[in-house]
């Protein structure tokens, strides 16, 4: 078993820890490992063969790949070191890292480690869909990398389930190569996506969208032959009576993405039960010192822009914490009245923090507030705001006023 | 001019665990040996749905063969599990209760046991069941300190590797479609062939009844009875260490809702019993997950919906009709040169090799067996990378290198493992036979991130062209073909 230490370990080379990785060698910090278990850097861009990446990181639409590339050649200019094929099977605390590739198990201490893992995806068994178990139900991600990665078609005609965005794009590539997609069914009363995978890949081809619906059987013996689908009342459950089958060979899962943390657990990070992903302060430090976290494994993200970028403000926090910067996350931050969630969970009050946030719901004319002590510390005045839209606002330090909690929170005071 | 069957001494119809016994026991004796299963695959049916216990035999009445050959199979499994490197774990087992009437129930399951010659009964009180298992709800128990748990896929394939290693035939895709005798031999039509043998063992499981009736036994019917499990996640798994059961209604025709750990860490919830009319309807329903949930929830008030990572069913072959519920006793019955194993239900699993004994006894009956000197009674389970301190796991990659890729993030599978399971006499050549040999895919991903991987090693290592790649059973083809021209 080799040793190694590092100045920074990177736990994933996709978009999170290529960002990461560069924004670091900019800032001085040299001493670089990635650790990647696929074959190849560039994550889950790899198989997003579509485009539409980049408008806000590069001011132009890229394909995943062609992303992807940009901080792979930036990283190779930068000579930055990698290791592919390798998996990290154990992290701990005291920031031991060990992994394995085909040549040997390799052990590293660093002085920081970056989370970067990324997300999985929600599976029918975590949502106990009932029915038939026959085959030829895929989650949006599996099938999208059956049919780009491995020129492999998984079925004719197909219904899809959840309006996350790989959903919408799967039932937008299935059309393309061939396929009929009949439905993509959405549980809640909007979409989960956003707008313009709604548009763009279900309108412009034809594909009905059909809220408040659901999967409520599956039929079929070895492959996949129909869905029952039902519409759902206020409180989300089938309204009987509603059912209406719908024949295929193919269903597509959309279901959901959740931040891959079991190597963070092992290390005894703290986990939020609405994000999934780490407890951090401003610096996206967790609540293990040292260890850092950024893009999906932190939160699920919509746009892989705000990955990067949210990858490089952490870098340039990593960079603090090893030139000796000690945060003291001091005071708590919730989420309040139609927030879903907000990062961070907590923060210093010594620098200013960008908050990053949900809504619960669709609304119009919202404001965000910030509060703490009873009284608005910051306001902001958004015109739509969506559940499948991330949002953002910095809170400056100045704007606070104590080292009491804060709650965010949408609507009038 | 058509060719002549193939013949055997012996055809064994059904590749579960009873067909695969059968096999594996009667292969040390000089005999040509064929098992004919329709799936592509052994283990595809109630052998790989189950609670994977390796029952202790109080359940069963005392003089029937259900319980004598459950409690030889308990006693003789350490020695098997040796031989043939099954992984199990002696757990014990509790059965919890509530009322009263559970205590009574508890006191005649321990008489019944203890008659039966079934060690380590105890009835014990609620400390008890706090020191053994904390997070379990119960006033008292029963203490079951024989039974196990155990891999019930590796026994299946052990059992199936050794029969092949001794000279036993497999063959898939062979459904049974008619059985004909003529100048002393059973002529056995297939959907792959025909085939000839002097002898044939009636294994099939789900299907025994419809076998019997093709050799002329109408006596039997098997009733189909459905139990649905949920999967937890392995992150509750240390909450519960052993199985707990809940005080049986037997007239159900199960054992109750349970909650039994896996030999990786899951933890299994249920069976539920479900009379059924289609026996390869394995569906899940709602109304009975809702049972599920809050059934197990009285035991194990842990069990909460974010931990479930998958469901699924068994269906047991009953041969007593919903409403009368109950046991049949197993039915072992030689009619010429054929034997019938019918309603070979729960404890199946644990009985099994004592009840492959009985079929040799039934063949001796009629003719004497001469053993195979070459006998190998030993199997060895490739090496598992998960399990090990980090030492020996570097040691498996610098002799393997394929050790150090893993395929399987969540169970943290590598691609010896996987390659493994595809390769020898019987490897896997679907997407469940990797699974079930090696537990890829197993995990909380569910396949997430390593069934792409699967799928594509299959078609290189198998030479299956995509479109006929399989995921379990016939006709469930993964793929339609390619997306475009290679």
């Amino acid at each position: 078993m080799t040793q190694t230490d590092k100045d920074v370990i990177i736990i994933g080379g996709g978009p999170a820890g290529l960002a990461a990785a560069v924004k670091l060698h900019e800032l001085g910090v040299r001493d670089i490992l990635i650790l990647e278990r696929e074959h190849a850097l560039g994550g889950i861009l790899r198989q997003c063969i579509h485009d539409g990446f980049g408008l806000t990181r590069f001011s132009q639409t890229l394909t995943g790949p062609e992303y992807a590339q940009r901080f792979i050649d930036a990283a190779a200019e930068q000579g930055i070191a990698y290791m592919l094929d390798t998996t990290v099977l154990r992290m701990s605390a005291a920031h031991a890292v060990t992994a394995a590739s085909r040549k040997g198990l390799h052990r590293f201490n660093a002085r920081a480690i970056i989370l970067a893992m990324g997300c999985r995806e929600r599976t029918r068994g975590a949502l106990s869909i009932p029915g038939a178990r026959p085959t030829g139900i895929y989650t949006a991600g599996v099938a999208q990398s059956y049919i780009n990665l491995q020129n492999t078609m998984v079925g004719k005609n197909a219904v899809i389930l959840g309006s996350g965005d790989i959903g919408m794009i799967m039932a937008r590539r299935l059309t393309l190569e061939g396929a009929r997609v009949s439905a993509v069914f959405e549980l809640q009363p909007y979409p989960s996506g956003l707008p313009r995978n709604v548009e763009q890949c279900l309108y412009d081809y034809d594909i009905p969208l059909y809220l408040r619906h659901t999967v409520t059987n599956i039929l079929g013996d070895a492959r996949l032959q129909a869905v029952e689908v039902s519409e759902v009342g206020e409180d989300l459950r089938p309204l009987p009576g509603t059912q209406r089958l719908y024949p295929c060979d193919t269903l597509i899962l959309s279901v959901g993405l959740i931040p891959e943390n079991e190597l963070a657990l092992d290390a005894g990070v703290l986990l939020d039960a609405h994000t999934g992903g780490a407890v951090v302060d401003e610096s996206y430090q967790t609540t293990v010192p040292g260890i850092f976290a950024a893009g999906n494994v932190l939160h699920v993200h919509d746009l892989v822009d705000f990955v990067s970028l949210e990858a490089e403000r952490m870098a340039e926090a990593v960079k603090r914490y090893l030139a000796g910067e000690q945060a003291k996350p001091a005071i708590a931050v919730s989420a309040g009245r139609d927030v879903a969630y907000a990062l961070p969970q907590h923060i210093s009050g010594a620098r200013d923090a960008l908050l990053t946030f949900r809504p619960r719901r669709p609304l119009r004319d919202a404001t965000l507030r910030v509060l703490q002590d009873g009284q608005a510390i910051l306001t902001k005045r958004f015109p739509r705001m969506l559940p499948a839209q991330m949002e953002q606002a910095l809170l400056p330090a100045a704007a606070l006023k104590s080292h009491n909690p804060v709650e965010v929170v949408i609507g009038d005071a | 001019m058509p060719q002549a069957p193939e013949r055997f001494d012996a055809l064994i119809i059904g590749g579960g665990v009873i067909g695969c016994a059968v096999a594996r026991e009667l292969s040390r004796y000089r005999l040509r040996i064929g098992v004919l299963e329709k799936q592509p695959d052994i283990c595809c049916e109630t052998s790989a749905r189950n609670s994977a216990v390796l029952h202790a035999g109080y359940n069963n009445e005392p003089g029937s063969r259900m319980a004598a050959l459950c409690v030889a199979g308990n006693r003789g499994f350490d020695a098997l599990a040796q031989e043939l490197d099954i992984p199990y774990k002696r757990t014990g087992k509790l059965v919890v209760g509530f009322t009263e009437e559970d205590r009574e129930a508890l006191a005649a399951m321990k008489q019944a046991g203890t008659r039966s010659g079934v060690p380590g009964l105890e009835l014990v009180s609620k400390a008890f069941i706090r020191e053994k298992a904390p997070y379990v709800g119960g006033e008292f128990a029963l203490w079951s300190g024989s039974t196990a748990i155990l891999n019930p896929f590796r026994l299946v394939f052990a059992l199936a590797e050794n029969a092949s290693v001794n000279g036993v035939q497999f063959f898939f895709n062979s459904e049974v479609t008619g059985i004909s005798q003529a100048e002393g031999l059973y002529h056995v039509q297939t959907a792959a062939g025909a085939y000839a043998a002097r002898w044939v063992i009636n294994c099939a499981g789900l299907f025994s009844d419809a076998i019997a009736a093709m050799l002329g036994l109408r006596d039997y019917a098997v009733y189909p009875c459905r139990g649905e499990y949920f999967v937890l996640d392995k992150r509750i798994g240390h909450l519960l260490p052993l199985p707990v059961y809940p005080v049986p209604n037997y007239k159900t025709g199960g054992l109750g809702i349970h909650l039994t750990p896996t030999m990786e860490g899951n933890i299994l919830v249920g069976p539920s019993t479900e009379y059924i009319g289609a026996r390869g309807d394995y569906a899940a329903t709602r109304r009975v997950m809702d049972t599920l949930l809050q059934e197990g929830a009285r035991i194990f008030p842990h069990l909460q919906k974010e931990y479930f990572i998958r469901n699924f069913a068994g269906i047991r072959p009953k041969l007593t009709p919903q409403g009368v519920g109950g046991y049949h006793d197993f039915v072992m019955e030689r009619r010429g040169n054929a034997i019938h194993l019918i309603g070979i239900e729960s404890p199946g699993l644990t009985a099994a090799v004592p009840i492959a004994h009985e079929v040799i006894r039934l063949l001796q009956e009629a003719e004497p067996l001469r053993e195979k000197p070459a006998f190998n009674p030993r199997s060895k389970r490739f090496c598992t990378f998960a399990d090990k301190p980090a030492q020996e796991q570097a040691e498996l990659i610098r002799q393997n290198p394929d050790y150090g890729e893993i395929i399987c993030r969540c169970e943290t599978i590598t691609k010896a493992e996987v390659l493994a399971a595809m390769r020898g006499p019987l490897g896997a050549s679907t997407i469940t036979g990797v699974k079930y040999r090696c537990r890829a895919m197993m995990g909380r991903c569910q396949g997430g991130y390593c069934q792409t991987r699967i799928a594509r090693l299959l078609q290189q290592e198998k030479g299956i062209p995509c479109d006929q790649l399989l995921y379990g059973r016939a006709g469930s083809n993964l793929f339609t073909g390619s997306v475009r021209e290679p």
